[in-house]
C-alpha cells in the first residue's frame, strides 16, 4: 500500500511555492521600472536637480565652527559672508556677497589721525573695517522666527512633547523669516569667541581683534564660574556631562564690552583690528563672518531639540541661495533652493576665452539655476565611480583605481579623457589647488638642520634627489606641479617659466622651454661638499637620516620605499618612523623627528598664508605655531614682516623674489608639488569652471534634466536573459540526481 | 525560569562593569585626552590652550580612574571613568566628542537600516543554508552532494569583498537589475536592499551550509529516522518533520546568539552599499578617537551578548523538552 506515496513529494511543494513567490518578488520590482538600477524614486527622474557625493560626513555646519573643506561644500550655499570670490576672473577677486562692497580699511595712528593705505604697519594703531550690508537680505523660512498672536517665538519653550514626530527643522508646522541686519553679523563674530563653541579660527582672531581676546576670556570665565556653582550645589555626585547634556549653559554676550566689533546701524557694523592686516578681507569672504540670527541660537539651546540631533551644527540658518532640506550625514544631504534668496546674477565678465567657452551665456540672469542639490554619501570609490558611469552621478573626482579608464597622458604630457569618456560626452576640468605638500627638515636638528653652507648642501642634494616629478607620475597619475617654492600657481608672487625656478634645484631646460632637475651626480658632489662623501662622514659612518610621517595606510609602503631607494642614491640611510597621526603631532610639537612629510592647504590666496609657515616667530617648537620646520632666518623674517601687511604691488613681489632666494638657499623644505584636482562632469551640466577659493559656486552651475533622462535610460537598459539562462542551468543539471535518487527510492521500496 | 533569568542578569552586572572598565583602559593607554582633543581639533591653530579648553569643556581634565585632590567618594565620582561610564547603566549613551550628537539618538536612527539589511540577509540566510543542506543531505552520495560539498568549500573560501564587489560589476553595472548602492526610506529601500541580501546570503552559505548538513546527517543515521522511514512518511516528512526537529539544539546554538546583533548590521555591507547603519558606526568612532561613541557601543554590544546568550538558553527548552533550569 505504502508504494503508492511519492518519497519526494512533499518537497517538492515546497520547491514549487518558494520559487513561485520568489519569482513573483522579482517580477514585480522588476516592471515596475524601466531602468531597475535608478537609485532614485521614479518621481525625481525629470527634476531640476543636482547629484554628487560626499566621502566624509560633514562635521560642523555651524559657521562658527566648521573649517574643512568637506563642511564648506554645504555651507558655502548655506551661508553668505560679507565677501565672495568673483566666479570666473582669474586671478581670484574679492567681490561683495552680502556687503555693498568690498570694505578697505580705515588705518589710524595713535593719536586717532587718518593714515594712508601705504603706510607701514608699524605706524597703524587701529585698522578700522566699516562694513555695510545690503538692504533686503532675508533669512530662510525656519521655525526659530516663527511668533505667535502675541509676537513672542513660538518654539521658545519646547518640550519633549511639544516635539514629538519631529526628526527634522522641516517638520516644523509654522516657520518664519526676517531681514539679516548688522547685529547679526556682530553677533557672529561674538560666537567665534565663545569658548563653548571652540572656533578654530579663534587662535588667529585673538591676534588682531580689537577686545576679542578679552572678550573671550571673560565668557571662559563666566562659563567655570557657572559650572564651578553647579558643582558645588550638585556635590560630589556632580557630572558635567550629564548636567550640561540636561541644562546648556548659555552665556550672555552682552555683559561685557566688545570694542572690536560695533553695530553702526541697521545696514553698518564695524570690525577694529588692532594692527594693519590686509588680508583680513580674505577672511569677510569665509562662513565664519557670516550673519546668524540670535533666535537660531536660542532655539537650538533649548535641550529637547538637542537630544533629536536637531542643532545649529546639523541645520544652518541663512540667507544663501540654498536651505538644508535633509540632513543624514549617513546617507543623504539635501539642499532645496531658497526662496527667499535675494537677487543675485550670474557674472557678465570673465577672463579670456570664458566666452568662447559658453561660460558667459546666463550674464545677468537670476541665480540660482537649479533647485535641489542631492548629496549621498558614498564611502567607497568604485560604487561611486560605476554610478557617475551610468549617469546617476552629475560629477565626479577620479580615484587611483579609475584613472586610467578615465584620462590617459598624451605624448606631451597633457592630460586628457579616454575615448570612452568623450563618447559619453564627460568633460575634464583641472585646476591646481591650492596647496603644497612638502618635506620638512627639522631646522634644530644637530644633522640634518642649521645654516652653514655645508648643511644648506646637504639639504639641497637631498631636494635634487627627491625627484618629485617622477614620485608625481607614480603616485599621483600625474595630478600635481613639481614646487619650486611655496606659492602655488594662481596666487601672487608664483612666477612660471624660467625666472621661477629653484636655481638651486633645477636647470633651465631652453630647448623644451621647461626646468630640468639637477643630476644625480651633482647632488653627489653636493654631499661630499656637504662633508659626506658617499653618504658618508669623516669617521666613515653612513649618514642615517629619520623619516617621519602619519602613513599609516597599507597602500603608502611603495611611497616609503621610493622615498628610502632616492636617497640611498646619495648614499643615505633613511629610516621610516611611521606613526598615527597623534604621535606624528607631537614629535613634530617636540622637534624629536629629523625629516617629515606635510602639507598645507590655503585659507585665502595670498603669499602671506605660505610664506607664514616659514617665519620664525610661528617656529612649532619655540612658539607652538604653523613653521613645522623651525625655520628661522632673521633676513627671511624681515621680509616677512615688511611683506605680510603690503598689498600685491611690483614692490611687494620684488621682496617675495628675495625671500624665495632665502630659503631656496637655505632649503628647510624639500619643495614637493601642488596637487592638481581633476574634476569630471557629464554633458547636461553647464557653467562649470574650477575655482579652488570660492565655495559657494552650486548657485552658478545648471542642468538640463531632459538630456540626463535620456542618458540614463539609454546607458541602463536592463539585461535579464543571463539570470534566466542560470536558472535553467541550475534546474537542468538537477535533473539526473533527482532521477537518480527517486530511481533508488523506488528500488528500496519495491524490494 | 524566571529565578533562573534574574540570575542571569544580576551575573551580568560585574561583566558589565568589567567591559566598562577594560575599554577605558585600553582606549586610553592608546589615546590619551590630549591625543582626543588634537584629533577632534582639527590640524590648524591647535594650540596648547585650545587642547587644555577642549578637555575641560568634555570632561576629560579628571583623572581617568582616581582623582587624589578629591575627598572620599569624590575619589572615585571625580574621574573621567566613572563620569562616562555610571550613565550608560540607565542607557543614557550622552554626546559625542567629536560633533556633540546625541549617541542614543544616532542609535535609534541607524539601527532601522541595519535592520532592514541584517534581518532579511539573516532569515532567509537560515532558510536558504538549512534547505540547501537538507537537499545535499536527502541527495547524499550523488554528484549533487559531491558538487555542493565542493562548491560550499569553495565559496568559504572567498572574501566577502569579492562577492560585493563582484555582485556589484555583475547585478548592478553589467545586467543593471539592481541599484549599485544607495539607501532610501520606507518601502523604496527594498530595492536597495535585493542586492545586499542576496550577496549576504551567498557569502555566508558556504559555512552555513556545511555546518548544516552534517548536522543533519549525524541526525539522518540514528534510529528514529529509521523507524519513521519504516513506517513508511515520506522523505520530506522525516526531514522536515523529525531531522530538522531533533537537530534544533546545534542549530539554535548557532542561530539565537546571533539575533541581538542583528541590529549592530555589517560592516562592510554598510560602507560598500552606503546604508546608513550602525555597522560602521564603530569603526569611525575608533578611527576619529570618539571615546563617548566607542563605550556607548562596547557597553551596548555586551548587553546584547548576555542578552543573546540568555535567549540561547531559553530557546533550548523550548525545543527539547528534557533541558529544564535549575
Amino acid at each position: 500500500m505504502t508504494s503508492t506515496k511519492r518519497p519526494e513529494g512533499g518537497l517538492k511543494v515546497r520547491i514549487s511555492n518558494s520559487f513561485f513567490w520568489v519569482l513573483v518578488c522579482f517580477l514585480l520590482i522588476f516592471t515596475s521600472s524601466c531602468t531597475p538600477n535608478d537609485p532614485y524614486r521614479a518621481s525625481e527622474r525629470e527634476d531640476n536637480t543636482f547629484y554628487s557625493t560626499f566621502n566624509e560626513a560633514p562635521k560642523h555646519l555651524d559657521p562658527a565652527r566648521a573649517y574643512s573643506s568637506d563642511e564648506y561644500d554645504f555651507l558655502g550655499q548655506i551661508y553668505e559672508p560679507p565677501l565672495q570670490y568673483h566666479y570666473l576672473v582669474r586671478p581670484y577677486a574679492l567681490v561683495p556677497s552680502t556687503a555693498e562692497e568690498v570694505p578697505v580699511p580705515v588705518y589710524i595712528d595713535r593719536s586717532g589721525r587718518k593714515l594712508p593705505q601705504e603706510v607701514s604697519p608699524e605706524k597703524v594703531h587701529r585698522a578700522i573695517y566699516e562694513i555695510k550690508i545690503k538692504k533686503g537680505l532675508m533669512y530662510q523660512e525656519h521655525p526659530a522666527f516663527a511668533k505667535d498672536a502675541l509676537g513672542e517665538p513660538m518654539y521658545a519653550q519646547l518640550t519633549h512633547k511639544d516635539i514629538e514626530g519631529i526628526d527634522e527643522v522641516k517638520d516644523f508646522k509654522v516657520k518664519g523669516s526676517r531681514e539679516a541686519k548688522a547685529e547679526d553679523f556682530v553677533f557672529e563674530i561674538m560666537r567665534l569667541a565663545d569658548p563653548q563653541l571652540e572656533s578654530p579660527i579663534s587662535p588667529m582672531l585673538e591676534k588682531y581683534i580689537l577686545g576679542y581676546k578679552e572678550f573671550s576670556e571673560n565668557l571662559r570665565k563666566d562659563l567655570l564660574a557657572i559650572r564651578k556653582e553647579r558643582r558645588k550645589a550638585a556635590g560630589l555626585s556632580y557630572n558635567q556631562t550629564v548636567d550640561e547634556k540636561e541644562n546648556p549653559i548659555i552665556l550672555d554676550y552682552k555683559k561685557y564690552p566688545f570694542p572690536g566689533v560695533e553695530k553702526v546701524d541697521d545696514y553698518t557694523y564695524r570690525i577694529i583690528l588692532k594692527t594693519k592686516y590686509p588680508q583680513f578681507v580674505y577672511w569677510l569672504a569665509m562662513p565664519f563672518f557670516s550673519p546668524v540670527p540670535e533666535e537660531a541660537a536660542a532655539f537650538y539651546k533649548q535641550g529637547p531639540l538637542a537630544d533629536k540631533n536637531i542643532t545649529l551644527d546639523r541645520f544652518p540658518v541663512g540667507t544663501g541661495p540654498y536651505m538644508i532640506d535633509t540632513f543624514n550625514a549617513n546617507m543623504e544631504i539635501i539642499l532645496v533652493k531658497n526662496k527667499n534668496f535675494h537677487f543675485e546674477a550670474y557674472p557678465s565678465e570673465g577672463e579670456e576665452g570664458d566666452l568662447e567657452k559658453g561660460l558667459l551665456e546666463d550674464a545677468g540672469k537670476k541665480l540660482p539655476f537649479i533647485d535641489r542639490l542631492v548629496f549621498k554619501r558614498e564611502k567607497e570609490a568604485i560604487p561611486r565611480w560605476n554610478k557617475f558611469l551610468q549617469g546617476y552621478y552629475d560629477n565626479s573626482g577620479i580615484a587611483s583605481e579609475s584613472f586610467d579608464q578615465a584620462v590617459s597622458v598624451s605624448a606631451a604630457g597633457r592630460a586628457e579623457l579616454t575615448d570612452t569618456m568623450k563618447d559619453r560626452g564627460i568633460y575634464l576640468m583641472t585646476s591646481v589647488r591650492p596647496s603644497i605638500y612638502y618635506g620638512g627638515f627639522n631646522m634644530l636638528d644637530d644633522v640634518i638642520g642649521g645654516y652653514s653652507p655645508e648643511k644648506q648642501k646637504l639639504r639641497q642634494a637631498i631636494s635634487i634627489a627627491l625627484d618629485y616629478e617622477e614620485y608625481i607620475e607614480i603616485f599621483n597619475n600625474g595630478r600635481g606641479l613639481a614646487a619650486m617654492s611655496p606659492i602655488p600657481p594662481g596666487i601672487f608672487g608664483h612666477i612660471e617659466g624660467k625666472e621661477g625656478v629653484n636655481q638651486f634645484v633645477y636647470e633651465w631646460d631652453e630647448a623644451r622651454k621647461k626646468p630640468l632637475r639637477k643630476s644625480i651626480e651633482y647632488a653627489r658632489k653636493l654631499m661630499t661638499e656637504a662633508g659626506y662623501p658617499g653618504g658618508r662622514d669623516k669617521n666613515g659612518r653612513p649618514l642615517v637620516i629619520t623619516f617621519d610621517n602619519p602613513w599609516t595606510e597599507a597602500d603608502a609602503t611603495p611611497m616609503i620605499n621610493w622615498y628610502i631607494k632616492k636617497l640611498r642614491l646619495l648614499g643615505i640611510q633613511l629610516e621610516n618612523r611611521t606613526t598615527d597621526y597623534n604621535r606624528f603631532q607631537e614629535k613634530v610639537m617636540k622637534g624629536n623627528f629629523q625629516l617629515l612629510s606635510w602639507g598645507w592647504n590655503a585659507d585665502y590666496p595670498d603669499p602671506e598664508n605660505f610664506f607664514f609657515l616659514l617665519a620664525g616667530p610661528n617656529s612649532k617648537v619655540k612658539y607652538q605655531g604653523e613653521n613645522a620646520s623651525n625655520y628661522a632666518n632673521p633676513e627671511f623674517d624681515r621680509l616677512f614682516k615688511l611683506m605680510e601687511n603690503m598689498d600685491n604691488s611690483p614692490e611687494r613681489l620684488k621682496i617675495i623674489n628675495e625671500m624665495n632666494e632665502i630659503i631656496r638657499k637655505d632649503s628647510p623644505w624639500i619643495w614637493g608639488y601642488h596637487p592638481v584636482a581633476f574634476g569630471l562632469y557629464h554633458q547636461w551640466i553647464g557653467n562649470v569652471k574650477s575655482n579652488s577659493m570660492a565655495n559657494n559656486t552650486f548657485k552658478y552651475i545648471k542642468i538640463n534634466p531632459d538630456v540626463r533622462k535620456q542618458f540614463r535610460d539609454e546607458w541602463n537598459k536592463p539585461n535579464y536573459w543571463p539570470i534566466i539562462i542560470l536558472f535553467s542551468v541550475l534546474v537542468i543539471g538537477s535533473i539526473p540526481a533527482v532521477i537518480s535518487v527517486r530511481k533508488k527510492r523506488l528500488g528500496r521500496i519495491k524490494k | 525560569m524566571l529565578t533562573y533569568i534574574i540570575r542571569r542578569i544580576l551575573y551580568a552586572i560585574p561583566i558589565v562593569i568589567g567591559v566598562n572598565l577594560l575599554t577605558a583602559i585600553l582606549f586610553f593607554y592608546v589615546n590619551t585626552p590630549d591625543d582626543m582633543a588634537r584629533k577632534i581639533l582639527g590640524e590648524k591653530n591647535v594650540t596648547p590652550a585650545a587642547i587644555e579648553n577642549w578637555k575641560a569643556d568634555h570632561g576629560y581634565n579628571l583623572p581617568t580612574f582616581l582623582n587624589t585632590k578629591e575627598e572620599s567618594i569624590g575619589k572615585v565620582t571625580q574621574t573621567i571613568f566613572f563620569q562616562k561610564s555610571v550613565p550608560l547603566f540607565w542607557f543614557d549613551f550622552g554626546r559625542s566628542d567629536r560633533n556633540n550628537i546625541d549617541i542614543g539618538n544616532e542609535i535609534k536612527t541607524r539601527m532601522w537600516a541595519s535592520l532592514a539589511i541584517s534581518v532579511p540577509m539573516f532569515i532567509l540566510g537560515i532558510y536558504v543554508d538549512l534547505f540547501i543542506a537538507m537537499m545535499l543531505a536527502y541527495y547524499r552520495g550523488t554528484y549533487l552532494d559531491l558538487w555542493g560539498l565542493i562548491i560550499g568549500v569553495v565559496m568559504m573560501s572567498v572574501s566577502t569583498l569579492f562577492y560585493i564587489i563582484g555582485g556589484q560589476f555583475i547585478f548592478g553595472k553589467v545586467l543593471k537589475l539592481f541599484p549599485i548602492s544607495g539607501y532610501d526610506t520606507g518601502l523604496h529601500s527594498i530595492k536597495f536592499l535585493i542586492l545586499p541580501v542576496i550577496i549576504g546570503v551567498i557569502s555566508s552559505a558556504g559555512a552555513g551550509i556545511r555546518f548544516y548538513r552534517t548536522v543533519f546527517l549525524e541526525e539522518m543515521n540514528k534510529d528514529y529516522i529509521r523507524t519513521a522511514r519504516a513506517k513508511g512518511l515520506s522523505e520530506g516528512k522525516v526531514l522536515f518533520k523529525h531531522a530538522l526537529k531533533n537537530s534544533m539544539i546545534p542549530i539554535l546554538t548557532n542561530v539565537v546568539v546571533s539575533i541581538p546583533f542583528l541590529f549592530y548590521g555589517s560592516l562592510i555591507m554598510e560602507t560598500f552599499f552606503a546604508i546608513p547603519g550602525l555597522g560602521n558606526f564603530t569603526i569611525e568612532a575608533i578611527q576619529a578617537q570618539d571615546f563617548a561613541i566607542v563605550r556607548s557601543m562596547v557597553y551596548l554590544g555586551s548587553i546584547l551578548y548576555i542578552i543573546g546568550l540568555i535567549l540561547t538558553d531559553i530557546s533550548y527548552t523550548l525545543v527539547d523538552p528534557r533541558v529544564r533550569f535549575e
